[in-house]
């Protein structure tokens, strides 16, 4: 019943990392006491809405407001008219991408166009909500309606209509001139793609769809802003990075990022979707025009219509392998609808296509589409679970041609030291053979299944983390504690993952180390909590500077003995005098002694590891039960297995597998955005259906532990690999059930009862015939 | 529409009395007006549970109830969890089984957990699960938050105790 976690570093090389104290953030969260971005309140306040469009696509011809500016109560209304003009070609380099300002501006108030049902067209600000909302009602917008398109393979036909008129396709970096909806198509290229297909011994080759699925964080978007009369904007916000929402709302009011300082609240949720800002420019120039500060809280049917989604996607994918089943050739088409804006993760998409296996000839060709759906955004390995379908459910193909064991036919293939990928990128030490090995001999693996229409399917998946910059400053107390500023929002534990990793150097316990997220003016430049990075680059961050506070503090010992620092060592947690092992004083003593000392003691970790971050390995076991009367699908038992890295705070490491492996279910078998007509029918949690703790069993986990080389303690960085693979393993173990194959999440019931029928009728017909 | 109702109720014990507009929830009236915001907001449309709060012993979403309706009412929220002892047995175990990540569905599922295990003390997984399927958490993968659930049901039916006096 108990998580078959395999860590715990058993081996005694650490003595914090690797336990599970409760998190620093904890008597907060359960009491109800933590401040979220929601929960922000402010003297003055006026509360703002967003006026959306209803329309899929379509020309704005004039926005009349005076109407809503006169009710009681209403204090200011704006428009794209209120915010600085845009050059054409003015671009924002960000972590996650480089966007041209003028879509940014649009995507927070639309211009000339609107793009998507949702896109923002007006912002009121008043006195309560109430009244806001029934200002948005006397706003009058006259629209031009234009024929929309919202289907990825549609969007990029010649005669589809076009979005933007000054769109041009990059073909492999250059500007081809043409004017298309294909924003860009991209190319990798490895070996002989030719000679590798004519090698091989056998060829599958589909093609998948699948939908748009949303983030579906619980707490909604939100931002309270204030604009002083000194010109400074202060902004709080629920947000995976501060920094990036002070570069964004800088750029799109014009203003340099000194003038704008940002508080990242507690954040309810994130998963890729709380990078973009949505609503910190509006709330600002609202309290601009009405000197007050404004809080704007998206409604969730806005949340739905108006942020995230993942791109939905056309992939088609053909493998070639000889009879003992080495791969030899691989090609693979992506089209990621970007939504209204190009920027979808088709380029991520591209790496993890053929990511998890050695092949020595591939050919990716990836297209960033633009259509009349909201801009997309990135969502927990972006798009990584897309690919993923389509590749390890061919492999599953392959396994059952050759009666091969799935697993073994993956640990034929698997990716390891030295294995290039097809972008180019070679990896270092990585574990993929591991979680194989591993999954190989799970006792869920091995268990016989116990009913009729069950099935069990595995797959595998990638992620390749990132590194990118963090800080953290850290403040000795006289008392022997430290205080810890870090500029990583903490989503999800990361607190204490980054106040272990530097209480591990100094010998402390966890909890004498007090972790805090510091808003822009307060810690150096961190950037995004995303790329599963946080653990991995702050917690880099965390050890260096607790080098630093070592090395000064052993500065310090010496002055107390009135020695010279070489004559000083750090040993056990304790500073202890060389030739005089007596003169012994613990962390805490010495801390105690630091006021006749010269004074504070403060060390900083910078860091930007950028290099050779190795990526993390998921595999996973899904065992089905298949309702042949309905075709719903029932999880019996499921299983993720992950090389985390080092695991810092197992039972943290534990949460992200599970949490991936659920939100890999949701997009599996129910969640999707279902269109008619441009227009989005199921925005809200009753349509849009996440999975509730009905729909899931347990999920077991095992923590693989193949350290990087690199990191100060090896950590990988865990929080998104685990979302790829379940949608495959769960189509895979469909099949074993009984004998169907889908290309199309989710898989609901119907698309499952359909193809159960077609297989029976076709049976029947062969029988007959 | 703009003159205000006379509410007199009881908040975790404590008599209250508010002025509130007819249209306001009691989501909106507790967590704007009266500055009790560990109830939370998810969606606002009785879909997600992350503003469970028990009104005279039953568990609703306080997104689709009136203020005005608590008028007379014995209202508990996630405020009222924790004695001035200690934390209730549920925080416990949700803290030493990491059943929260981000957190914002944590107030709605103690609250939730306290009305099942007020009304059932020693619930199965499956009744876990059902009686907690009216709350969504997107970052756990539940795992973690039945299992605290079913601890805590454990120590509540070991300890004569009142909640809140130990783990
Ligand atoms: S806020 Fe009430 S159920 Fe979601
Ligand atoms: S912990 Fe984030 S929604 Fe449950």
């Amino acid at each position: 019943m108990s998580n078959a976690s395999k860590n715990g570093n058993g081996n005694g090389k650490y003595k914090v990392i690797g336990t599970r104290p409760i998190r620093h953030d904890g008597v907060d969260k359960v009491t109800g006491r933590a401040a979220y971005g929601i929960d922000t309140h402010l003297g003055g306040m006026l509360y703002g809405q967003i006026l959306r469009s209803p329309h899929p696509y379509a020309r704005i011809r004039g926005i009349d407001t005076s109407k809503a500016k006169a009710l009681k109560g209403v204090r200011a209304v704006i428009t794209a008219a209120d915010l600085p003009p845009s050059e054409a070609d003015e671009v924002l380099n960000l972590v996650e991408g480089s966007f041209r300002l003028k879509d940014l501006r649009s995507n927070i108030l639309a211009d000339e166009k609107v793009f998507y049902q949702g896109h923002s067209v007006a912002a009121v600000a008043a006195t309560n909500l109430h009244i806001a909302e029934e200002a948005l009602q006397l706003i009058e917008v006259d629209y031009e309606i234009l024929p929309h398109v919202d289907d990825v393979v549609a969007a990029m036909r010649d005669d589809a209509p076009l979005l933007h008129e000054d769109l041009t396709t990059k073909e492999f970096g250059e500007d081809t001139g043409k004017n298309s909806n294909i924003a860009s198509h991209i190319q990798f290229k490895l070996g002989d793609l030719e000679k590798g297909f004519a090698e091989s011994d056998i060829i599958v080759e589909e093609e998948f769809e699948t939908a748009s699925v949303h983030q579906g964080y619980i707490e909604s978007h939100n931002a309270t802003a204030e604009w002083k009369t000194d010109g400074q904007l202060t902004v709080w916000t629920s947000t995976q990075g501060a920094f990036g929402v002070q570069k964004q709302t800088a750029a799109i009011l014009g203003l340099p990022v000194s003038k704008v300082r940002v508080v990242p609240m507690e954040i309810g949720g994130g998963f890729g979707g709380k990078i973009p800002v949505y609503l910190a420019p509006q709330a600002a120039i609202l309290s601009k025009k009405c000197g007050h500060p404004v809080k704007i809280v998206m409604t969730r049917a806005d949340v739905f219509r108006s942020t995230g989604p993942t791109p939905s996607s056309y992939v088609k994918v053909k493998l070639g392998a000889d009879n003992s089943g080495k791969l030899l050739a691989a090609q693979a088409t992506i089209a990621f609808a970007a939504g209204a804006f190009p920027g979808s993760p088709v380029g991520a998409g591209a790496v993890c296509v053929l990511s998890c296996y050695a092949i020595p000839n591939g050919l990716v060709d990836g297209y960033d589409v633009v259509l009349n759906r909201p801009r997309s955004a990135a969502y927990r390995a972006p798009g990584s679970t897309q690919v993923n379908l389509a590749v390890e459910t061919l492999m599953d193909e392959i396994a059952v041609k050759l009666g091969m064991d799935p697993i073994e036919l993956r640990l034929l293939n698997a990716a390891e030291e030295g294995t290039r990928r097809v972008d180019g990128a070679v990896y270092p030490v990585v574990g993929c053979r591991e979680t194989l090995e591993q999954t190989k001999v799970h006792e869920h693996y091995l268990a016989p299944l116990s009913g009729p229409h069950q099935g069990r399917g595995v797959a595998t998946g990638f992620w390749m983390n990132a590194g990118l910059k963090s800080t953290v400053t850290a403040n000795v107390n006289e008392d022997g504690t430290v205080n810890l500023m870090e500029g990583s929002t903490d989503i999800g534990g990361s607190r204490a993952s980054i106040a272990m990793q530097f209480a591990e150097v100094l010998g402390l316990p966890a909890e004498a180390v007090n972790p805090m997220v510091g808003d822009t003016a307060s810690v150096g430049y961190t950037e995004l909590t995303g790329g599963s990075r946080v653990t991995f680059a702050t917690g880099w961050a965390a050890y260096e500077a607790a080098q630093e506070v070592k090395k000064i503090l052993i500065g310090k010992a010496a002055l107390y003995w009135e020695t010279t620092e070489d004559e000083v060592r750090f040993e056990e947690g304790d500073f202890v005098h060389s030739t005089d092992p007596e003169k012994r004083l613990t962390f805490k003593e010495l801390a105690g002694h630091l006021v006749d000392l010269g004074g504070p003691v403060v060390g900083t970790g910078a860091v930007d590891p950028n290099s050779g971050v190795g990526g993390s390995f998921t595999t996973c076991i899904a065992d089905v039960e298949v309702d042949p009367e309905t075709g719903k699908i029932k999880i019996l038992r499921f299983t993720m297995i992950q090389d985390a890295g080092t695991a810092i705070h197992p039972s943290y490491v534990e949460g992200q597998m599970q949490g991936g492996s659920v939100q890999g279910i949701g997009w599996a078998l129910n969640e999707e955005y279902f269109y008619n007509e441009g227009r989005m029918q199921n925005a809200s949690f009753l349509d849009y259906r996440i999975p509730t703790c009905l729909d899931v069993p347990m999920i077991e986990t095992v923590i693989v532990e193949v350290p990087h080389p690199d990191h100060p303690f090896g950590v990988r960085g865990v929080g998104e690999a685990s979302i790829a693979p379940p949608p495959a393993a769960i189509a895979n173990a469909i099949y074993d059930a009984v004998g169907i194959r889908l290309h199309e999440l989710p898989m609901r019931p119907d698309r499952v009862l359909a193809a159960c029928l077609a297989k029976e009728e076709a049976e029947a017909a062969t029988a007959n015939g | 529409m703009n003159s205000k109702a006379h509410v007199k109720t009881t908040i975790n014990g404590e008599e209250m009395e508010f002025l509130c507009e007819p249209r306001q929830s009691l989501l909106e009236v507790l967590r704007d007006d009266l500055g009790l915001t560990g109830t939370k907001e998810g969606c606002n449309d009785g879909n997600c549970g992350a503003c469970s709060v028990i009104i005279d012993n039953v568990l609703v979403n306080a997104c689709l109830v009136f203020a005005v309706e608590i008028q007379g009412c014995r209202v508990f929220t996630i405020e009222g969890l924790a004695s001035p002892e200690g934390l209730h047995p549920l925080q416990q175990k949700f803290l030493e089984n990491a059943s929260l990540q981000c957190g914002i569905c944590t107030p709605g599922f103690l609250v939730a957990a306290k009305a099942l295990l007020d009304h059932n003390p020693d619930p199965t997984e499956h009744e876990v699960r059902h009686w907690l399927a009216g709350n969504l958490c997107r970052c756990t993968g539940y795992d973690k938050i039945v299992r605290a659930v079913l601890k805590a049901a454990e120590v509540g039916r070991e300890t004569t105790a009142p909640a809140g006096s130990s783990n």
